[in-house]
């Protein structure tokens, strides 16, 4: 259903090498992903392969990264319980429960 | 409500904003900056290029290492720094900004100068809510801040210097870009930029349409069409897409400064919607001013010129700084305006920036 | 069939769908330039060329030369001129470019030309690997010796590689396919 897994550029011509922080673990509709420090949700979602953020009321259409800055509302995750949270602008929390398809 | 007073509140750290802050500070005023993003530097934070102008400019320096330059130097000069905060509105006690954990705070000040940039423009057809569709500016994030691909095979839409720069950032990311497509007839950005991206082997497909994108849950094929005569004809192509970068052009953000109440005008050249603003960057409300693509959508230099200037034209307004140094120091920001909108690339914005100040001495 | 070869394809049936643009500077109108050499200057050695063409504010080029080579003046939107008289082919210039626009061709020798050259890209290769040579509108050309491959402070990231070519391409060859990219 979601497409490959993602990747994470690992090396890079002028970033150079990823450098290391260390890593937590979130949990997407019950799957725990590996997330690093200070990422946004959405970063550590699209380097799991996790490209469908949430799915729109009506339609059931599969929505995610649009904007990235927290303008477009296509990425709103429920984290922890709370709904309408932007992946793009939130980061990530060691034991974090994020559901993707239920929100808006 | 907790308050803030200072002498001049910077909205937006981005290069007009940072250079502002950096020259009111420097020339004695007390400066607050904000910025509703975790890090300063605005768009040069994702910028792995190196940039143009000259040496005032920081010309040769990569965006990202400038956005720390400039950030440096602005807290040398004494500036706050106030991170993860925004603009709410301007109200009659002062301007209310929010923080990160939704705290407002009063903040009075007596000169403000509004650098918040431009967004970006997006363009609807079938299938563009597709996950894997996105803007420009949402590319750069991820894979230069984030590092984190976007796309296997993707395919960036508009052939100005966004878009060239994007193809160029994604194939250092690893990404293969199948092409850039563009609308009209002749790729809009500098030569030298497409220069890059086509010695990479990147088509660009000029004079084409998007007529839709495809996919399950995620983009995977997009189709073009094209009637110009060099197709032979009206001509389709599909073309497999795991990304579609929509790097369609930007507008200057006005919600602060219509809310403000100062004047705006429109530019097609400029971006859109446009304060009118005077030589030294004031906007037809006393006391406030305007830098940067907030002022018309250009280049970081010219955001970078403008900021000091508005800075400059803020803390002189408040006594700092003679007037003798002021006008040498205004002389010399406006040469090398005039200089950055020189040549057959910048004629347009120069003359759309002269009638936006011609306006404002009505 | 892959993406490029189905793109082919769609040629038979559209005139050209890639454009000719900028695109590139191809030979013609690079000629004019006054940061390009002349044939014949190109044919006593090293000498670098400079490949901007259209006038947008810029000028790190000028103060790049320490022989002084390079002027651009103001309005900082002039092309750059090179005085080749001056310039010696060191590539010190090459780094400085922001739009990577300045190569260095040594034209002089019987049984080769050489060119050094800008790039951003990984892999990087190494000396005495071969490369494709790739032109300015990303077609290969041939394949190459990598001879040299510079990385300093100073180049800021930019690699500085040095790769020998067939007689006649050194004015074609403007960037290169490492190893395991595209099939020479």
């Amino acid at each position: 259903m979601d497409s490959p897994v993602g990747r994470r550029i690992l090396q890079h011509p002028i970033l150079g090498s990823l450098p290391e922080v260390p890593v937590c673990h979130i949990a997407v509709d019950g799957k725990w992903i590996p997330a690093r420090e200070g990422e946004p949700i959405l970063a550590a979602l699209l380097a799991a392969g996790v490209i469908v953020v949430r799915t729109t009321g009506r339609y059931g259409a599969p929505r995610g990264l649009f904007c990235g800055i927290g303008h477009c509302s296509d990425c709103l995750v429920t984290v922890d319980g709370q709904r309408n949270v932007p992946a793009c602008g939130t980061l990530v929390r060691n034991g974090m429960r994020v559901e993707t398809l239920r929100s808006a | 409500m907790r308050q803030l007073v200072t002498e001049v509140l910077v909205i937006g750290a981005g290069p007009a904003g940072l250079s502002a802050a950096r020259s009111a500070a420097g020339q004695g005023a007390d400066v607050v900056l904000a910025d509703s993003n975790r890090l300063s530097g605005g768009q040069l934070l994702k910028q792995t290029h190196k940039f143009f102008g000259s040496t005032r400019h920081g010309a040769g320096m990569r965006g990202m290492d400038l956005a720390r330059k400039l950030t440096t130097e602005s807290e040398r000069e004494g500036v706050r720094l106030l991170l993860g905060v925004s603009a709410v509105g301007r109200f009659a006690e002062g301007v209310v900004l929010k923080d990160g954990q939704d705290r407002l705070v009063l903040a009075k000040a007596q000169r403000y100068v509004i650098a918040v940039g431009a967004s970006e423009r997006g363009i609807a057809f079938p299938g563009w809510t597709l996950p894997g569709v996105m803007t420009a500016g949402a590319a750069q994030t991820f894979v230069n801040l984030h590092r984190v691909s976007i796309g296997d095979h993707v395919l960036v839409v508009g052939s100005g210097n966004v878009g060239l720069l994007l193809a160029y950032h994604l194939r250092q990311a690893g990404s293969d870009v199948v092409g850039i497509a563009e609308a009209r007839r002749e790729i809009t950005g500098w030569a030298v930029h497409a220069s890059k991206i086509r010695r990479l082997g990147i088509p660009v497909f000029t004079g084409v349409a998007i007529e839709g994108a495809r996919g399950q849950d995620r983009v995977s094929e997009v189709t073009f069409r094209s009637s110009h005569r060099r197709w032979g004809g009206t001509c389709r192509l599909n073309v497999p897409a795991d990304a579609v970068c929509l790097a369609v052009g930007l507008s200057p953000r006005t919600q602060l400064l219509q809310q403000i109440g100062c004047e705006l005008a429109f530019s097609a050249v400029l971006g859109g919607t446009v304060p009118v603003h005077d030589r030294c960057m004031q906007t037809t409300l006393p006391g406030w001013y305007v830098a940067g693509d907030a002022a018309g959508v250009e280049e970081a230099t010219v955001a970078m010129e403008e900021g000091q200037l508005a800075g400059l034209s803020a803390a002189h307004g408040l006594g700092y700084g003679s007037s003798r140094s002021y006008e040498r120091k205004k002389a010399e920001i406006l040469v090398s305006l005039d200089e950055l909108r020189a040549g057959p690339l910048g004629g347009d914005r120069k003359a759309a920036k002269e009638e936006l100040c011609l306006s404002r001495s009505r | 069939m892959s993406l490029k070869e189905s793109m082919i394809r769609g040629r038979l049936r559209c005139r050209s769908i890639v454009s000719g643009g900028i695109s590139a500077l191809d030979h013609g109108r690079l000629a004019t330039c006054p940061g390009i050499p002349t044939e014949a200057r190109l044919q006593e050695g090293p000498v670098a060329v400079i490949e901007c063409a259209e006038e947008i504010p810029c000028n790190p080029c000028e103060m790049a030369c320490a022989r002084g080579a390079i002027r651009v003046g103001h309005p900082i939107t002039n092309l750059p001129v090179l005085d080749t008289l001056l310039c010696i082919g060191c590539g010190e210039c090459i780094a400085d470019c922001p739009g990577l626009a300045i190569f260095v061709v040594d034209a002089s020798q019987d049984a080769r030309d050489v060119v050094t050259l800008p790039y951003e890209m990984l892999p990087v290769p190494c000396p005495k690997d071969v490369v494709a040579l790739v032109d300015r509108r990303g077609e290969i050309v041939g394949s190459g010796r990598v001879t040299h491959v510079r990385s300093s402070t100073k180049t800021d990231r930019t690699a500085i590689i040095t790769v020998t070519v067939r007689k006649g391409l050194g004015m074609s060859v403007r960037s290169i396919d490492p190893p395991g990219q595209r099939c020479a």
